[in-house]
């Protein structure tokens, strides 16, 4: 049975989208054609000084793809949203995104004076923005999450983007431990060897998630160390909100 | 078998302006002019060097393992990588290194994430990101934001083709070194790493030499 969201909202190619989804909630996104990028960075609503920090949740869960059951930490080791759903199997957390000058060079130079809003945005100018709409700088980029996305690495390490992964329809859930401060970039990933810029929209569905239980949540029990990650997040949470 | 780059510089230790000794679990934070080499020699063997680089006239911008990932194509830092920071400036490039593969996926480890990785009782115990921000709070002007993931050089971090994500034996071994030329006016903030849980160094962390040349 398909619950109705409370929010949703369609990212455009080259869209954006910022803001603060509190904890609780699924967070789903749908790509509406093949080949889809979201390029994406989180940060704990309360204290944006506490991020999505990608090292961390490679190291504990012992992975360098991100697929269901898996979590995305802070760099406190708290859990800051959790993978519950996910139909590839495989978003990429190497942490590229696009330039200007990486667009211009690979699509040709767009201008907004030439092309208006068909111009062509880029992941940097993007984050930019919603980072210093929410009080935040260039300070705070940190490798992004490139959902929809498969990078491979060889044995010299070699990156190798995997044409094809992303079908139409393709969708991954996230469920917000904390309150959540999401910056979505629809832009392309920037080892997509595609010679024009994807045209692919992108729907953002908000809606409420069930209460964890500790002893059968998938994300919870995926491993030793997502269970003391959650400790650590409930621990916070415990501290954190008002008695009574 | 992987083949490694493997580089020696043609630098004579005599001829360096600055040569100190790190001992394992202490900081180091210093400016280097352009042109000027940093070496770093792994003294005992497969020590962790978790290392970070800011534009020192732009110290908002700092490394970004992910931009210099990209623009290499690989994710393995060695001899010619160029580490680039947010903005897509080059900090550094690497111009000799006898060890052949570094990591910066790995990051650094912290009090927080020893609590994830190991047990709730490792909280305690000394850790690389405490001295980063030691370091930058002695400094100045930095603040936690400004704690990006780094590079761990002399950490062997193998991505399989699968997705998998490794810890290694060490490819490093005593007097192995890496040297990097600065491209630009860089601070360089160094944890020789006190990790005591891990067995890539052997549960034994230990110092490291640094040498610096003018151009």
């Amino acid at each position: 049975m398909e619950q109705q969201a409370t929010w949703t909202k369609t990212l455009k190619p080259g869209g954006k989208w910022s803001g603060i989804i509190g904890r609780g909630r699924l967070v789903r996104l749908t790509a509406l054609g093949p080949g889809a990028n979201v390029s994406t960075l989180l940060y704990h609503a309360d204290n944006p000084a506490e991020r999505c920090n990608l090292p961390d949740t490679l190291k504990a869960q012992h992975t360098a793809h991100l697929t269901k059951g898996q979590v995305l930490m802070s760099d406190n080791g708290r859990v800051l949203a959790s993978i519950v759903e996910d139909s590839l199997g495989w978003h990429d957390p190497l942490g590229a995104y696009t330039t200007r000058s990486m667009t211009d060079a690979k699509y040709g130079k767009t201008t907004y004076q030439e092309l208006r809003n068909d111009w062509l945005r880029n992941a940097r100018d993007n984050f930019a923005t919603e980072l210093v709409r929410s009080g935040l700088s260039l300070r705070d980029l940190v490798p992004a999450v490139n959902f929809f996305s498969k990078v491979w690495c060889d044995a010299e390490g070699r990156m190798h983007f995997a044409s094809g992964h992303c079908p139409a329809n393709a969708s991954v859930t996230l469920r917000t431990e904390l309150d959540t401060l999401f910056i979505f970039s629809n832009t392309p990933h920037p080892l997509d060897p595609a010679p024009s810029y994807p045209s692919v929209p992108v729907r953002i569905d908000v809606l409420p998630a069930e209460p964890v239980d500790p002893a059968t949540d998938a994300c919870v029990n995926f491993r030793g160390e997502n269970r003391r990650a959650f400790d650590n997040t409930w621990a916070y949470i415990a501290l954190r909100r008002n008695l009574g | 078998m992987t083949d490694f780059v493997r580089k020696e510089s043609g630098l004579r230790e005599e001829d360096a302006v600055y040569d100190a000794v790190v001992p394992a679990g202490e900081g180091w934070m210093r400016d280097l002019e352009p042109g000027q080499v940093l070496r770093i020699v792994d003294l005992e063997g497969n020590q962790a060097v978790d290392t970070l680089f800011y534009d020192a006239d732009d110290p908002e911008d700092h490394y970004s393992a992910a931009q210099t990932m990209a623009a290499q194509g690989g994710i393995y830092l060695t001899t010619g990588s160029v580490l680039l920071a947010e903005s897509g400036k080059p900090l550094v490039t690497i111009v000799a290194d006898t060890c052949g593969r570094h990591d910066t996926l790995g990051g650094a480890c912290s009090a927080q994430s020893n609590t994830v990785r190991y047990a709730h009782e490792k909280e305690h115990m000394h850790n690389c990101r405490d001295t980063f921000m030691r370091l930058l709070a002695e400094r100045g002007g930095y603040s936690k934001r400004d704690l990006a993931p780094n590079v761990n050089f002399f950490m062997n971090v193998p991505v399989t083709p699968e997705g998998g994500l490794t810890f290694a034996d060490g490819v490093s071994s005593p007097g192995c070194y890496v040297e990097m030329r600065a491209e630009t006016r860089v601070t360089v903030l160094i944890s020789n790493c006190p990790q005591l849980n891990n067995p890539c160094n052997a549960y034994n962390p230990t110092p490291v030499r640094l040498l610096i040349w003018n151009p």
